[in-house]
């Protein structure tokens, strides 16, 4: 079972996210990076599948090359290669990030299989959306340009014969998807609790080689004019009281609301 | 024309399809253009009167043996079906999970633009919009190069307001699917919970990392149980597994909506704060008096919340007799 994740730098935002003086970008001077917070769990997902059932984990991402960081930290715990769609910068637009995410599968497949035939991945996990941009298409984009199938929502995977199950959340419950394989899926956080880095995946984080690939691709029809903060909502709040005094104080609210 | 996707499921009208239509009209209206609706799946009487409450002066009602259930791939085949043979000026959808997805399908066939999450639209010769990123916690002005502008509103951003009714003409719209399209469909579907749900709760209990550990949380479900309320949490609890992930709440969890929530021992870290804010009143229990959820809370109590709770639990009970 080979199993491709597409993952994205992103800034691990602390209390407030401030953005740069030409409002191009987030100010991530005093921000470290992470993985976009589904696809940590997407990597974790592909790790446990082939701990199970055998098989190889790659992870990809487009980006500068200090997304090598993430990818890194992947294979600390557990993903197998590591693949850089290398844009040169943080500015495509998810059409664009999409044909090219396409172009580095279809390149990555094809060289995995022999006499001029591709093998493809038996299942690509992306994130729901991007932490950041959450644009919520590249991986159907992706998809329907591979044309495989695709949910996404998913928050719980199990690999049958030839096929793959999906549980999506919903409100009170879930619901099953089956997709014959070759598929995408399109993951929550959620669907585990990702591992930290052992010893050993640290150094072969270390070790691994990360395969460069160029990128090409025609902008698309969405283009980015400034990033700004909300109006912040101000709120005159009314302290009720401390400690369990204010418990009257409280039920009064409560009462008042309807609520009680 | 404005095309606005009316989201139900299984016939039941989805809450954020009042918002999409809501923010539909006063579009449609800027655009000079008719609001039109279109259902999927479904011809229901109900949902086209709905509609037409909402300013819909057609309604496309689109039924097919392949639409008995939600798949996104055949809703996304069904708008570019009527993207090209109604030619709407545009498309919208409310920024829920679906319409999220079979908007982004849409748009995939149609090799076109898609725009997730906008809050406020300006159309013209060449379109653009403020769109949500980060859950919410910044936004993004950006133009819009597409024949026809593909979008979905965020959640939240319009409060829904049936305003002058349409005609509200039903009308079938024939579709032709592909028997690939099932491959995404739903095929079953399990209910864990009756009733009321975190998404749609009256009142929210939440904790946060100041709640301790899992036992700790034994206090905030009695309130919540009491108040025909459901117990939240923030990542932080999440990420230690002291609760489900389906109770966070926040940017990669669930973005509730209650009449209040009281939001305990949680500092309000911006993730979960854009996952509260729709809250329609806000009260904090914190030790500290400068935590971001007590400064943007309506009410506050300063104090520890192992001691609070079980005191407004006892008050509750005491008037309730």
């Amino acid at each position: 079972m080979r199993i491709l994740c597409c993952v994205k730098r992103v800034p691990a935002p602390g209390a407030k996210i401030n953005v740069t003086a030409d409002e191009q970008d987030v100010d991530a001077a005093h921000l470290g990076f992470t993985t976009s917070p589904h696809e940590e769990c997407a990597v974790e997902g592909a790790v446990q599948l082939t701990e199970e059932h055998g098989g190889e984990v790659t992870v990809m991402t487009l980006g500068t090359s200090d997304a090598e960081e993430q990818l890194r930290y992947a294979v600390s715990v557990g993903a197998h290669h590591a693949v850089l769609v290398d844009a040169g910068d943080n500015t495509w637009d998810p059409q664009r990030t999409a044909t090219a995410l396409t172009a580095a599968i279809r390149d990555a497949e094809a060289a995995h299989g022999s006499d001029g035939t591709a093998e493809p991945f038996d299942l690509i996990l992306f994130g729901n959306e991007s932490a950041d941009s959450g644009g919520f298409q590249v991986g159907v984009r992706v998809a329907h340009a591979l044309g495989r199938p695709i949910v996404q929502g998913i928050k719980g995977i199990e690999i049958g014969d030839d096929t793959v199950t999906a549980r999506r959340e919903i409100d009170g419950g879930f619901e099953v998807y089956e997709l014959p394989r070759p598929a995408v899926l399109g993951v929550k956080e959620g669907l585990n609790l990702p591992r930290y880095p052992t010893m050993k995946g640290r150094l072969a984080s270390k070790k691994v080689e990360i395969g460069s690939v160029g990128a090409t691709a025609d902008a698309g029809g969405q283009a980015r004019l400034r990033l700004h903060r909300p109006e912040e909502a101000v709120s005159e709040t009314v302290i009720l009281g401390t400690g369990p005094e204010a418990a009257a104080a409280v039920v009064d609210v409560l009462d008042e609301l309807g609520v009680l | 024309m404005l095309l606005v996707i009316v989201e139900h499921d299984r016939g039941v009208l989805v809450e954020a399809a009042k918002e999409a239509l809501t923010f539909g009209r006063a579009l449609a209206a800027t655009m000079g253009e008719d609001l039109e609706a279109a259902l999927i799946g479904s011809d229901d009487v109900d949902l086209v009167a709905a509609a037409g409450e909402y300013g819909a002066e057609t309604v496309h009602t689109c039924t097919h043996d392949l639409l008995v259930d939600y798949g996104p791939d055949a809703h996304g085949a069904v708008i570019a079906q009527m993207v090209e043979e109604l030619e709407p000026a545009a498309v919208l959808a409310c920024g829920s999970d679906r319409g999220n997805e079979f908007m982004a399908h849409a748009a995939a066939r149609l090799d076109v633009p898609f725009v997730a999450n906008c809050v406020a639209v300006t159309p013209g010769d060449s379109w653009s919009m403020t769109r949500v990123q980060w859950g919410g916690s910044l936004l993004e002005d950006v133009t819009l190069d597409a024949e026809v502008p593909l979008l979905t509103c965020g959640l939240h951003a319009v409060a829904a307001e049936a305003g002058e009714a349409g005609a509200g003409d039903a009308e079938s719209f024939d579709v032709e699917l592909d028997d690939t399209v099932t491959v995404t469909m739903v095929k079953d579907r399990v209910v864990l919970e009756a009733g009321v749900t975190l998404p749609t709760a009256p009142v929210v209990c939440g904790g946060g990392r100041g709640v301790g550990s899992a036992d700790g949380f034994a206090p905030l479900e009695e309130l919540a149980a009491l108040l025909n309320g459901r117990v939240g949490c923030s990542r932080a609890v999440t990420n230690n597994g002291w609760r489900p992930h389906s109770d966070q709440v926040g940017q990669t969890g669930t973005r509730i909506a209650p009449e209040i929530y009281i939001a305990s021992g949680i500092s309000g870290a911006i993730q979960h704060w854009v996952g509260a804010m729709a809250s329609k009143h806000i009260l904090a229990i914190n030790t500290d008096r400068e935590a971001n959820m007590v400064t943007k809370a309506d009410w506050a109590v300063i104090g520890d919340l192992h001691e609070v709770i079980p005191a407004i639990i006892d008050e509750v009970k005491a008037r309730r007799g």
